[in-house]
């Protein structure tokens, strides 16, 4: 589905002003004899696409298959029942609730990361001792694997542990959560993580987007009077927007998909308060074996990266990638 | 950067130093606060688990905010000399090892192909590999589990890797081939006079010059790789083919009455990440920006 929807796309016209139209690619073609040229094109591109066509596309489409069964994963596939795993899935409140946990990570995401990056970005971006030291310490959780972190949280959180111990120190004992057992609270918790995580990548690319800009354009409007925090508002945040975007595609992207550290933190639970589509998707299939059903959770949290790219791109991003996802989406 | 101090240093601007002086003076300590409460928040979490490795079961009880009393390294050795920590740091290297292999030499004849030369169709391929960034592994996890129980890769470390290299492919492409074409074709030009094949001009020049971008891409691939849960989780089975992440997880769940050993065990599952990725800090943010950008 998604190979058809690209391949026509691509066949499109190409979008007006798009820098990558024939001109500068024709220069560095060869014209060599037509069998030669095949051939090395051939085994030049071949492997690469058989990887890709096999282990990215294939499995959707065998998924989509899939969906339309009831299957426990072994044995023939003899029970085609058409959309009900579809219909069931969004008549199941679990489901529904794993789709609205996964929004409100991904709103709040971007609603609270977002400016708060901003914001230290334009901090850290002057000169101060330790600046560079800093930048690979904040850096650091990046880097980290996602699983790991979970169970690093999941050790400082635990009850009675580092987390509530160093609150009571600071006189903040009535603050003191089950934070991972209480189910008014756990959804909040995992975000913190997240947080933890990941502000560190949203600064330092934000850093090396403010770093692009170029210091001249800021300079003549201070020198035409305009205070700093005019500076701010009217250059450097118009001209670092490119990057704010490419953070918040990244961002949504990924907490579409988010499973590692809740997984690691609470399993989707208690009682399914901190679930996401991901989550959902692993309980289904693996422990319970329902695999048509999951098959069809996997489409529809396909379908919503696809949803969110073409709209991200439609609004957001057309301007910043006039090259490669243009051509794939627009 | 070194201009933006410029800017905010009473005297840049004429007229304007009042104005500025106050911005020194409000902005700087605002700069050196949040400075600090950033490194404390990121750096606090992690000492404690190295700190907390360092202690028994009972001291952890007894006051878990506390400092180690006595300092024990025993929790640290006896994870150094357990064979399964070295099985899951070994499985982790062999599978991104793998994953990155082939995703630099087969992304990199691709982006070849699709930057040298010119055919019919070229377009339509590069759409094809550029579409899969809509597409993140998390997505094809589950339907990658049937596609490889078909295959009879299930708990197979290849199993693990050989689609990771496939989900690198579309930030491959997205960085290799304008970085392929932006270098000029005076280049083929002489070496083809100079009667060098194309492939042997593809070995010898184009691909040496394109190093900065192999690194990236690389490295993207090695620590995606290196960090991906999901699916080793789906497709691995016996804890001896297990990777860090994984095997971190079940550390803990196999042993959670042990916090010493936990925090311990998660203290060295992070050393190889902290020590290695966070120095190619510069490629990971390029290659990250990079690949959206295209």
């Amino acid at each position: 589905m998604s190979r058809s929807t690209a391949i026509e796309a691509g066949l499109g016209p190409a979008p007006a002003g798009s820098p990558a139209a024939a001109g500068p690619l024709r220069a560095p073609g060869w014209r060599g004899p037509k069998l030669r040229k095949k051939t090395e094109l051939t085994i030049l591109l071949a492997p690469a696409l058989i990887l890709f066509v096999g282990f990215v596309f294939i499995p959707i489409v065998i998924a989509a298959y899939y969906s339309f069964y009831n299957w426990s994963g072994y044995g023939p596939l003899s029970d085609p029942i058409g959309f009900r795993n579809y219909s069931y899935a969004f008549h199941d409140p679990a489901f529904i609730q794993a789709i609205e946990h996964t929004l409100e990570l991904t709103v709040a995401s971007v609603v609270i990361q977002g400016p708060l990056s901003i914001g230290i970005a334009l901090l850290l971006n002057r000169k101060f001792f330790g600046r560079g030291f800093l930048r690979t310490v904040v850096f650091a959780p990046y880097v980290l694997p996602p699983a790991v972190t979970g169970v690093m949280w999941s050790l400082i959180l635990q009850p009675g542990g580092f987390a509530d111990q160093l609150l009571k120190a600071f006189g903040l004992g009535g603050l003191v959560q089950l934070w991972l057992a209480n189910v008014h609270v756990v959804l909040f918790t995992v975000f913190v993580v997240l947080t933890w995580q990941y502000l560190g990548f949203g600064i330092v690319l934000l850093l090396a987007g403010l770093q692009n800009i170029p210091i001249e354009l800021k300079q003549a409007a201070a020198i035409d009077g305009a205070s700093p925090w005019q500076v701010t508002r009217r250059i450097t945040l118009p001209l670092l927007a490119p990057t704010i975007r490419i953070w918040g595609f990244l961002t949504v992207i990924g907490s579409l998909q988010i499973f590692d550290i809740v997984w690691v933190l609470t399993e989707g639970g208690p009682a399914g308060a901190s679930s996401t589509i991901t989550s959902y998707m692993v309980l289904q299939g693996v422990d319970s074996t329902d695999f048509g059903f999951a098959s069809a959770i996997a489409v529809i949290l396909f379908v919503f990266c696809l949803v969110f790219a073409l709209i991200y791109q439609r609004f957001a991003l057309r301007r910043d990638m006039q090259g490669a996802i243009t051509r794939a989406v627009g | 950067m070194a201009a933006i101090t410029q800017l905010s240093a009473p005297g840049s601007a004429p007229g304007h130093s009042g104005r500025y002086a106050l911005r020194r003076w409000t902005v700087i300590p605002a700069t050196y606060l949040v400075a600090i409460v950033a490194f404390g928040l990121t750096v606090v979490p992690l000492l404690f688990v190295i700190v907390d490795g360092f202690r028994t079961n009972g001291d952890i009880n007894n006051s878990p905010a506390g400092w180690p009393h006595p300092w024990v390294a025993s929790n640290y050795t006896s994870i150094l000399t357990s064979a399964s920590f070295w099985e899951f740091i070994g499985n982790s290297a062999l599978i991104a090892t793998v994953a990155t292999t082939l995703t630099l030499v087969l992304g990199s004849m691709a982006a070849l192909a699709l930057s040298q030369y010119e055919f019919k169709g070229r377009e339509v391929f590069y759409t094809v590999f550029v579409s899969g960034i809509l597409f993140p592994i998390g997505v094809g996890a589950l339907p990658l589990y049937l596609l490889l129980q078909r295959l009879g890769l299930l708990d197979n470390q290849f199993g693990v890797a050989l689609p990771e290299a496939a989900f690198a492919l579309p930030f491959t492409m997205i960085i290799l081939r304008p970085f392929l074409r932006a270098i000029p074709g005076e280049l083929r030009e002489a070496a083809l006079v100079d009667g060098a094949s194309r492939f042997r001009y593809f070995g010898q020049i184009l691909l040496p010059l394109a190093k900065p971008a192999l690194i990236t891409v690389g490295l993207l691939a090695f620590v995606t790789s290196w960090n991906q849960y999901l699916l080793p989780l789906l497709v691995l089975q016996t804890s001896s083919h297990f990777t860090l992440p994984l095997g971190t997880y079940t550390f803990q769940t196999q042993y959670s009455q042990n916090d010493a050993g936990i925090m311990a065990f998660t203290a060295m599952a992070m050393v190889p990440a902290l020590g290695v990725f966070m120095f190619a800090q510069r490629y990971i943010v390029a290659g990250a920006a990079g690949a959206v950008k295209g």
